[in-house]
């Protein structure tokens, strides 16, 4: 199997699937000409012509609308971000347009349309390009939440949010795009909804997702030195969240720690806390602890600003916490 | 008091054209459906069989019966929360439009749009859209999906003057003209967003102006004519569909109600002489006029059609009242794609 990056199989995928089916375009900021700003759409340009490949102004709530719009009437637009923060600017659209339009419309009308970007702190880019917004877009029924941690799930997960139905928020890790793994060849799916366990372990479940994931692997390699088996769930998808997944790690280990980027607060970790704690309450040992990135905007300064972030030892910490250790 | 919005007609116009009087008729027919429909809907709202928002669009009919009108039965529409008018110009029975607005299940978007989003997309009647200016960038993408797909259609979007100074106006029309896309912004412009007054709320009194921002076409029309509206859209929808290029119309109209049910006539924001002043340019009888001075109908053709659409509207009434509301189980449908809908929980 080959080993590529998380931008390389992104890009395999986007090339295959608009290779597929003549109704999946990119359009965005820098995608064509530029070669995307991360390097995620090189070559396409070249491949599909600038019909396929639509540089926008920058734009989002316009480019964000005109995706939606195309979508309404069966095309299968794939809406590039530059990150998720500038797509603040479209959250009307994904939430008041996209995420509603078949409800309201009593089916007739759906979205099958994929808005993807980076999401999440790279380094020392400061509060306004330093933001992890997965709660925001999973608490609204109608739209999907995808979030994958490695190559591999980066192009198996694109490859189904293009041919989903529905309108999938697909948020790569801007950390994650150099990173390396084995990527299978051509037509390589993983399904929306199922978690993934990146690591068996019997002492304790850490239930991650994106770039948390190799945070929390770091964090079960130090655990294993010192005796304590950590099972690492990487939930892939935010939304539909695979709760049995969860639930039966959970039911092994009976201890849990939950891991994010983001904010503590309305995080997604509440939200698996919710699940864990009214449907395994027998199950737990101890009380769930989470891990998150602090409660402030993103400082620059880069003690600050590690400081504000999630980290192993962070996680290390709450997993002794659970196992009563110290 | 503010000057009068519509354009007033030349002096002396031409005959009307006899080969169209069986299209010109059921214009007339459209207007007095939709004035009835209207007129029977604030009825319904006040006795509570209808909830919510409810935006009537009587003084406006002109505007979608004559713009409607020149589209062909391939094209998408989108539109404002303010579109009972459009939908049924459009063609959508004035029963579906009517048990929407009850909340029934034959309506036409299945009790779960209500008055602010009918939907029906055997007709490319793709919404009322309930967030001032968020459906313009959707019109653009449909307008784009047309080009994508290099079919003739071209894509309309109706709006109010208020979506102007809305950031995804400019967004949406920008676009459209730097890419080429085969679409109709149609603003109708009635003076009011809610209660403020156009010239407390742009700083350029000429809406068709802002066209010029993004080197589009674009046209002031006067929307209390049916055949001017006509004509107008009929030349920007031959511009979308052979030229590949956008139209901004200013279409100037005036509602003759309130904003919504809850909004008396005229309110704090204009005044009574005023809302009098344009009751004197109905579309309805401006036209009716028009047809009878022409010859192509008479005064007892006029109150029987207005009959006929009558009842038309009571039936409508009558099975709105009567239709099932939503089965329960609906409320968890069509959240996604597929059986299995909803995910979150």
């Amino acid at each position: 199997m080959a080993i590529i990056t998380y931008r390389d199989a992104l890009n395999q995928a986007l090339r295959e699937e608009m290779q597929r089916d003549d109704s999946v375009f990119l359009m965005g900021e820098e995608v064509g000409v530029y070669q995307g700003a991360y390097k995620v759409s090189r070559g396409l340009l070249d491949e599909f012509g600038p019909n396929r490949v639509v540089d926008t102004p920058i734009t989002e709530l316009g480019f964000a609308g005109v995706g939606v719009g195309a979508a309404m009437v069966g095309l299968r637009p794939v809406i590039e971000f530059m990150t998720w923060n500038f797509a603040l600017l479209a959250v009307d659209q994904l939430v008041n347009s996209a995420a509603k339009m078949r409800y309201m419309s009593n089916g007739q009308v759906g979205v099958p349309a994929v808005f993807r970007g980076p999401g999440g702190a790279a380094l020392q880019l400061a509060a306004q390009h330093s933001q992890a917004f997965e709660s925001w877009y999973a608490h609204v029924p109608g739209l999907k939440v995808v979030m994958p941690a490695t190559p591999a799930d980066a192009k198996g997960l694109l490859k189904s949010a293009i041919r989903d139905d529905d309108p999938v928020v697909f948020i790569e890790g801007e950390m994650l795009y150099n990173l390396k793994g084995e990527v299978p060849e051509g037509e390589h799916i993983v399904p929306i909804g199922q978690a993934d366990i990146k690591r068996e372990g019997a002492d304790v479940t850490l239930v991650c997702h994106s770039k948390s994931v190799s945070v929390t692997l770091k964090a079960a390699e130090q655990l294993a030195a010192d005796g304590v088996n950590a099972e690492v769930v990487d939930l892939r998808t935010i939304r539909p969240l695979d709760r049995e997944s969860v639930l039966s790690s959970v039911a092994k280990t009976h201890r849990c720690v939950v891991v994010e980027e983001g904010w503590p607060f309305a995080g997604i970790g509440a939200q698996v806390v919710d699940t864990i704690q009214r449907e395994a309450f027998d199950e737990l040992d101890a009380p769930i602890l989470r891990v998150t990135g602090a409660d402030v905007p993103m400082p620059y300064n880069k003690q600050l600003e590690r400081a504000a972030k999630a980290d192993p030892a962070k996680v290390v910490a709450a997993v002794n916490q659970v196992l009563y250790r110290e | 008091m503010a000057e009068s919005t519509a354009a007033r007609p030349k002096a002396k116009s031409k005959g009307l054209d006899a080969a169209r009087a069986d299209e010109y008729r059921r214009w007339l027919r459209e207007m007095m459906l939709i004035r009835r429909f209207e007129e029977k809907a604030g009825e319904a709202y006040s006795l509570g069989k209808i909830g919510g928002f409810c935006h009537l669009y009587i003084g406006q009919e002109a505007v979608a019966v004559g713009s409607l009108a020149a589209l062909g039965p391939d094209d998408y529409i989108t539109c404002s929360y303010r579109e009972h008018g459009h939908a049924l110009a459009r063609g959508i029975s004035a029963r579906a439009v009517m048990a929407e607005l009850f909340g029934k299940a034959d309506g036409c978007s299945g009790g779960k749009g209500g008055s602010m989003h009918l939907f029906d997309a055997s007709l490319g009647f793709l919404g009322g859209h309930g967030i001032v200016g968020g459906h313009i960038p959707l019109t653009t993408g449909m307008a784009f999906a047309a080009k994508y797909r290099n079919t003739a259609q071209v894509a309309v979007c109706y709006f109010g003057e208020a979506a102007v100074n809305n950031g995804a106006f400019h967004e949406a029309l920008n676009m459209a003209a730097l890419w080429k896309l085969p679409a109709i912004y149609l603003c109708e412009n009635n003076r009011y967003g809610m209660g403020t007054a156009l010239e407390r709320a742009s700083a350029l009194y000429d809406i068709s102006e802002r066209a010029c921002s993004y080197d589009m076409a674009n046209e002031v029309v006067d929307g209390q004519d049916v055949l001017t509206m006509n004509a107008a859209m009929e030349r920007a929808v031959q511009r979308a569909r052979t030229e590949k290029h956008p139209t901004l119309l200013e279409v100037r109209t005036y509602r003759f109600m309130g904003h919504s049910m809850s909004d008396p006539i005229h309110g704090h924001y204009r005044t009574r002489e005023e809302v009098e002043d344009q009751r004197k340019r109905d579309p309805i009888t401006v036209w009716s006029h028009r047809l009878i001075e022409d010859g192509l109908m008479d005064e007892p053709a006029v109150r029987a059609m207005d009959k006929e659409v009558l009842e038309e509207v009571d039936d409508a009434y009558q099975f709105a009242d009567q239709a099932a509301d939503p089965d329960l189980k609906e409320l968890y449908t069509d959240v996604y794609a597929g059986e299995n809908s909803v995910n979150g929980e």
